[in-house]
Parts: structure tokens; sequence; C-alpha cells
């Protein structure tokens, strides 16, 4: 039995699998709408996620299969102090597969452990998101036909960034891939990231604040918030903040044919009057969500189709 | 300097960090054993400034490569017929469980007190040791 906790779980072979099922999947939906008919997916969100619990929803529910669940830990029982590990052994009683939000670094891990249905990690404190980064690699895939052979500038706050840390460690798997690291320097990578992933794996990189400057290198801009709680004074906030805003002017200088991504909720690092240029693909991003999530279930569900 | 008789046959476990011993006490419970221990505390060490040595007498079977989790420094010597038989080198396991406690106060093993702290090796070449919940690294010395 397979769970997903954290993106490397899954092989980059079998990472193409589900991105290629995804992509049959959003071309014919309707050979799949019974796919899951019997089947209930538990969605355990013990902290609000509207769009990642109404992806994984909508994608059960699009498979013929029910849901089930709880959306705050305030309506479970974990108010009364239970533990992850009793509440998975519990519901996998009641259903076949499990999507669980939870504030707590690893709490996917140990519900994995002690479960009898696969686990996916919707998103465990600021620690893993893979279906996130499923996401943006199918996003990626399907609109510039690879995974290699690619300049991804990510920008905004890449030392936080949950979604950031695992996009590059999947990217790093492909041949020729070339980050560009956008960021004030208070919010640069973690160090692990810098020395473990990217220097010992001898990937092509630059750390800079200057987002004009590369934007015609890239294929893929990744855009974060930067985050005004982040700052150490309020001055180099109001003095950078406004660098990493992407709008109409910077857009020129980017290539015809690249992408910009954001794993949304953005909220003024992307600026309104981007969004109607083509290359702006958030809103079609978390879309595509929702087929990803379609392939992942069947996966680890191991339905034929 | 304490003076402390030589050991016949057992082991002496050296080089732990000044101060420390009573730590490697309590993991290997060495508090169970009927045999004589000794712990000394500071001694002088031309390598280090001051260590702590523990002796134990008699013949064991402890594991005690887990010291190796906790301090790199320590080194093992096996005696018999009151002189060093050899040195045991120290492999550090791949995995380690309740020996060493994850400090994250975002894992999940500082809200459910039950979840065991279990912690996997992976990098043998600079000895790091991650929680296998949330991967933050242990900072041992």
């Amino acid at each position: 039995m397979k769970h997903l906790i954290s993106p490397l779980d899954l092989s980059v072979r079998e990472l193409e699998e589900i991105l290629n099922l995804g992509q049959a999947i959003m071309k014919t939906p309707e050979k799949y709408s019974h796919v899951c008919e019997g089947k209930k997916l538990a969605t355990l969100f013990y902290e609000p996620s509207t769009r990642t619990r109404l992806s994984f929803e909508a994608a059960m529910l699009n498979l013929g299969g029910k849901v089930l669940g709880f959306s705050s830990a305030d309506t479970s029982s974990a108010s009364k102090g239970e533990s992850v590990a009793d509440t998975i052994r519990v519901i996998s009683s009641y259903a076949d597969i499990c999507a669980m939000r939870h504030p707590k670094e690893g709490a996917p891990t140990v519900a994995a452990m002690h479960s009898g249905i696969p686990v996916i990690n919707a998103g465990d404190g600021g620690h893993n998101h893979p279906t996130q980064t499923l996401t943006d690699l199918f996003t990626i895939k399907e609109l510039t036909g690879r995974l290699d052979n690619l300049t991804i500038g990510m920008c905004g706050d890449l030392k936080f960034g949950r979604t950031v840390h695992s996009l590059i460690n999947a990217m790093v798997r492909y041949d020729n891939v070339r980050f560009i690291l956008v960021s004030p320097n208070e919010l640069k990578i973690p160090d692990y990231l810098r020395q473990e992933v990217l220097e010992a794996g001898n990937i092509d990189y630059i750390e800079t604040n200057e987002l004009e400057k590369y934007m015609p290198e890239l294929d893929i801009l990744y855009m974060t918030r930067v985050q005004r709680e982040r700052f150490f004074n309020e001055e180099d906030y109001i003095r950078l903040k406004d660098s990493f805003i992407l709008d109409a002017e910077k857009m020129k200088y980017a290539k015809k044919d690249m992408y910009v991504l954001h794993p949304l909720p953005r909220v003024n690092e992307i600026s309104a009057e981007v969004d109607n240029d083509p290359r702006a693909v958030y809103f079609k991003q978390a879309k595509f969500g929702v087929y990803v999530r379609m392939a992942l279930i069947i996966t680890l569900l191991e339905l034929s189709v | 300097m304490l003076n402390i008789s030589g050991l016949n046959e057992g082991i002496v476990i050296d080089h732990i960090q000044a101060g420390g011993a009573m730590k490697i006490y309590e993991y290997l419970n060495l508090e169970k054993l009927d045999c004589q221990v000794a712990i000394i505390k500071n001694a002088r060490s031309s390598k280090m400034g001051k260590k702590d040595i523990i002796k134990i007498e008699g013949p064991l079977d402890i594991d005690l490569n887990v010291l190796g989790v906790l301090d790199h420094n320590i080194t093992i010597n096996i005696i018999k017929d009151n002189r060093i038989a050899n040195k045991k080198f120290l492999e550090l396991p791949d995995t380690v469980t309740n020996i060493i406690k994850c400090k994250n106060p975002r894992c999940i093993t500082s809200a459910e007190q039950e979840v065991p702290h279990k912690f996997k090796l992976t990098d043998k070449e600079k000895r790091i040791y991650r929680c296998v919940y949330c991967e933050s690294k242990f900072k041992g010395n």
C-alpha cells in the first residue's frame, strides 16, 4: 500500500505515469466518472484550507466516489485529545483513502504508519505539500511539454515557502534545469536546500534580488507572496516589497512563451493587470490540480482504468 | 588526578564530552547492572582539555553503537587481562528511537507524547540524523 507524504515518495517514472493519467483525464473526463463508485475519500483537515480541500473533494466526486470528513480540529475528536494514530485507525474502517492536512510537521507520516488505507499529505505545517507540487509539475509539463531543459525563476518568500522547497526538490531530478532565485536577502532559500540539494547535485542556480534583469531568461516564473511579518524591520519591507511585485511593466521583459505560476492565494505580488496576460496561468493551475488529484487517487487505490 | 584501579576485563568508554557521562549512563541503563561501574568526571585530556570516562567491569552485552549518535568523539576500549585487547569503532545505526529527542516545536512529536522520537541517518559522512517526521536535523556533539 502506497502513501504520498513527500513529493519524493514518487519515483520519476511513477510521477510521469500520474501526470500522463492526469492529462488523459483532462482530455476525456467522462471516461473516468465511475472509476471510484463505491469508494470514499476522507478529508481530515485539522486546519482550514478551502482550496485544497475542495480540490480533493471535487476530484473524488468527479470520479464517482463520495467524500466525508472534517474541516477543522474543533469539530473533530482532536479537540478531545485523540491522537492522529487513533484517528486514522478508526477512519481506516470508514473510508478507502484519506487526505490529511495538519498544522504539525510529520502528522501525515504518523498517520501513514498506523493507517489501513492510503494517506495523502494535504499539507503539514511548513514542511510538505506534495499535491501542490504535483499540480505545479502538471502545469509546467502541460504548458511547456517537458520537465527538463527549463530555466525556472522563483520569486518572493523562498525561505518559508514550502511549495518552493518542494518544487525545487522535485525539479532537480530532471536534466538541465536551472534556477533563478529572486528574493530579499532575508528570505533566501534555507541553507540545507542550497547545500544538500543544489550544491550537492551540481545544479545551476543564481540568487539575486533583481527580477527584471533575469526575466528574459525564464521559461517559468513561480511567484510567492512576500509577507510583511517575515521582515526584521519595517523600513526594509517598505524598501523591498515592490521589487517583488509582478506587473504588466515587468511582463514586458518576459519571453512570449514564459508562464507565470502561483500556488495561491495571491495578494498583491501579482498585479491584477497581469491576469489577462495569456502567460498568466495561476487560475488554470488550480484547475489542473483537480485532474492531477484524480490521477493520484486512482493510482493510490490501484484501480484499473 | 583521581585513581581508579585498572579493569581486568571490561569496557572503557573514553573521550566523553566533559559533563556528559551521566547522560550516557542513563542511555545505556547502566543502573541496572550488578557489576562495578566507575564514572570519572572532568578528567584531564590532552586532546579535549577535559573529558569524562566510564569504566564498566566484566563482560558486557550492550549495543554501544548508539553512543556514536550522542557524541562522535567517544572511543571504546575493550579490556582483557588488564590491557586494551581492541578498540571498538562505533558504527552509526541507520535509525535510533527514543534515544535523542526532536526539538522542533512544530513537529508532531511536540503535540503527541506517545509518538516515538525516531531519527534516520541521512548523511553517513557528515553524521547527520534527521527526525523521520519533520526532517529537522539533530544537533548533537
